[in-house]
């Protein structure tokens, strides 16, 4: 998404120009350190750039140790009781702000409900919107800019003149504009907003895909033999366009889990009693001084499922990438 | 030249018109726009009906956009709900985000591209994963984190700053609240420098400005950085309305009375006249500030010449 942070500027920066290629890839994090060829036995089947992928992510210990930290994420958002015992809604005001004790690693935070507790269950919201917005914005980014980059013309101009639209405006500001007026106390309205500002990249990066990909030869081949236009884009295309969109879009639901937090910082997010990393960073700022482990925990799970999503796309673009091979 | 200028500002005409609307809508439409004009009560039903026609709010909303932005091209921006001029609100406002703005962009380039310079040229060494992994974190600590905890450590604990800025908001208050501001871009301008100098290393003209014998500072600045900045200086260019419009957060933690704090306060407080005048100027400082960045192009490349 556009946060700037949106999201990642040099791809969003793309379109602006026209007049250069930004398609420097700017997070190789690991180099590759890939030896001679290793078992490439000439009786050995050709791999696919998925098998190929895969093979590469299973040795990259950037991807292992993000998807452990993502696997134990789901985990706790699916059964949060198996970590945490106790209701995080369960507050007693006598012990506001005290400290770490037996019990409650993590202290209390000011209304006195428990931190650690909190914490855990903060874990499911965060996970939950993020999940659901990535899912939003790739379907209808890819569908859109896909559909914009196969047919061109009129309808890629006016798609490409929408995200320009989209583009200028501000991803806080106008998440604060658009949803100060929601009163829906639910994910829905946030996850709402941010497919609606969020499309637009992966639009754009879709669009560039598919038109990279729709003039390979074995697409006029089909289009030669007589293929329609939904079957030329299901079987021929859209295989070999997505994987810039998974890239984008895995880092990009990090981003948007920040976001998230962000918008419930700012007070227009979620808002309590939903349990959000955000809420609670937001509710013991005035208490950094006395409690700052109230801030801490819930700042530092945000900060390590925020690295791990963005880990996970940058190893899955070391995989993808076919200019590293 | 001249024609590409033209060329971009006529392109520049449909997205302004389609984002001010957007913010219209959204502000006006799903809004009340005369509910934060009686206090915490609803209005009685005859003086909104009286408010209504007196802000035209009883015509459809294409002509209320339109009188609007007639109003704007005009200098007028609207009354705030405490009768102060928006452009009032606007000439206290934005010199300070400004100031703020300048503070991150300067942390963006001379940090920045200081580091990535330093690890693309030795890639792959302790000092290149060092920087790398440090990007990766401040990338992933949202900036609201990064601003509590600096506000904590260097204002409370350690009494380096004020926690918070006064209204004057001089250029030595925001150097942390700049840095807060930056810390993200600040790391994507590092790894994108990275990227770009590592690439361009390996080009022909560089090593031909090494073979023929130049000094290896003048192969770096003359001829590495000015090939390889161009991608950065778009990025930084894209990112100043990004900032200005991000700064939001950063101005509510340290209690900045810029942009960011006249906009939360005109949303609080449903004033619209407020919100849609801001954003639109923002909006604004976006496309220019692209526009700006496309035109740079030409200086920064020889190659590139726009007919």
């Amino acid at each position: 998404m556009p946060e700037q942070p949106d999201d990642d500027g040099a791809i969003a920066a793309t379109g602006m120009g026209g007049a250069m290629d930004l398609a420097t890839s700017e997070g190789e994090t690991l180099e590759k350190t890939r030896g001679g060829p290793e078992g490439a036995g000439p009786q050995e089947k050709p791999r696919s750039l998925w098998s190929d992928a895969w093979r590469d992510l299973r040795r990259n210990p950037v991807f292992i140790i993000s998807g452990l930290i993502i696997l134990f994420l789901v985990f706790i958002s699916l059964w949060p009781s198996a970590i945490a015992s106790g209701s995080p809604l369960k507050c007693d005001l006598a012990k506001a702000q005290q400290g770490s004790q037996p019990g409650h690693p993590f202290g209390f935070n000011g209304q006195g409900c428990d931190v650690y507790t909190r914490t855990v269950y903060g874990a499911r919201t965060s996970v939950t919107v993020g999940v659901c917005a990535t899912l939003g914005v790739a379907l209808l980014g890819s569908v859109l800019g896909g559909l914009a980059g196969f047919f061109g013309g009129a309808s890629d101009s006016v798609l490409s003149r929408i995200t320009d639209i989209f583009f200028a405006i501000p991803v806080v500001l106008g998440g604060l504009v658009l949803l100060s007026v929601v009163t829906n106390n639910s994910i829905w309205p946030v996850i709402g907003f941010m497919v609606l500002l969020g499309w637009p990249q992966i639009s754009r990066i879709a669009r560039g895909s598919v038109i990279t990909v729709k003039q390979n030869d074995f697409v006029q081949a089909a289009r030669a033999l007589g293929a329609s236009n939904s079957r030329m884009l299901l079987r021929h295309i859209a295989p070999n366009a997505v994987a810039p969109v998974i890239v984008v879009a895995t880092i990009a639901l990090g981003t948007y889990i920040a976001l998230e937090a962000t918008l419930s910082y700012l007070g227009v997010g979620l808002k309590p009693p939903s349990v959000s990393w955000g809420i609670d960073i937001s509710a013991a700022s005035p208490y950094i001084r006395n409690a700052p482990h109230a801030l801490l925990w819930p700042s530092g799970a945000l900060a390590i499922t925020v690295l791990a999503f963005i880990m996970l796309g940058d190893a899955v673009r070391d995989a993808l990438d076919p200019k590293l091979r | 030249m001249g024609r590409y200028v033209v060329r971009r500002l006529l392109q520049m005409i449909p997205v302004f018109i389609g984002a001010t609307l957007l913010i219209f809508l959204m502000v006006n439409v799903m809004g009340d726009p005369i509910a934060g004009l009686c206090g915490d009560r609803q209005c009685d039903p005859a003086t909104a009906a009286q408010l209504e026609k007196e802000f035209g709010l009883d015509k459809p909303v294409w002509q209320q956009y339109l009188t609007y932005m007639g109003n704007v091209f005009t200098g007028d921006f609207g009354t705030a709900f405490n009768g102060q001029e928006v452009t009032e609100l606007m000439s206290t406002a934005f010199p300070v985000t400004i100031r703020l703005t300048i503070v991150a962009i300067l942390f963006e380039i001379v940090i920045g591209i200081t580091l990535g310079v330093v690890t693309g040229l030795r890639r792959g060494r302790p000092v290149d994963t060092g920087v790398l992994l440090v990007t990766l974190v401040v990338i992933s600590v949202p900036t609201f984190v990064t601003g509590l905890l600096l506000q904590l450590l260097l204002g409370v604990e350690w009494g380096w700053i004020k926690p918070s800025v006064s209204t004057d908001a001089t250029f030595d208050e925001l150097i942390v609240p700049g840095l807060v501001l930056a810390s993200v871009s600040l790391a994507y301008v590092t790894r994108l420098t990275r990227t770009s100098i590592a690439e361009n290393k390996r080009s022909d003209y560089v090593r031909t400005a090494v073979a023929k014998g130049l000094p290896q500072r003048r192969v770096i600045t003359r001829h590495l950085l000015r090939n390889s900045l161009i991608p950065v200086v778009t990025f930084i260019g894209t990112d100043i309305g990004a900032l200005m419009g991000g700064a939001i957060v950063t101005e509510r933690i340290f209690n900045i009375h810029g942009v960011g704090y006249q906009l939360y306060q005109g949303i609080l407080r449903q004033n619209t006249q407020t919100v849609v005048g801001f954003v639109t100027v923002l909006v604004l400082v976006f496309l220019v500030a692209n526009l700006l960045v496309d035109l740079l192009y030409a200086v920064l490349d020889p190659r590139i010449r726009y007919a």
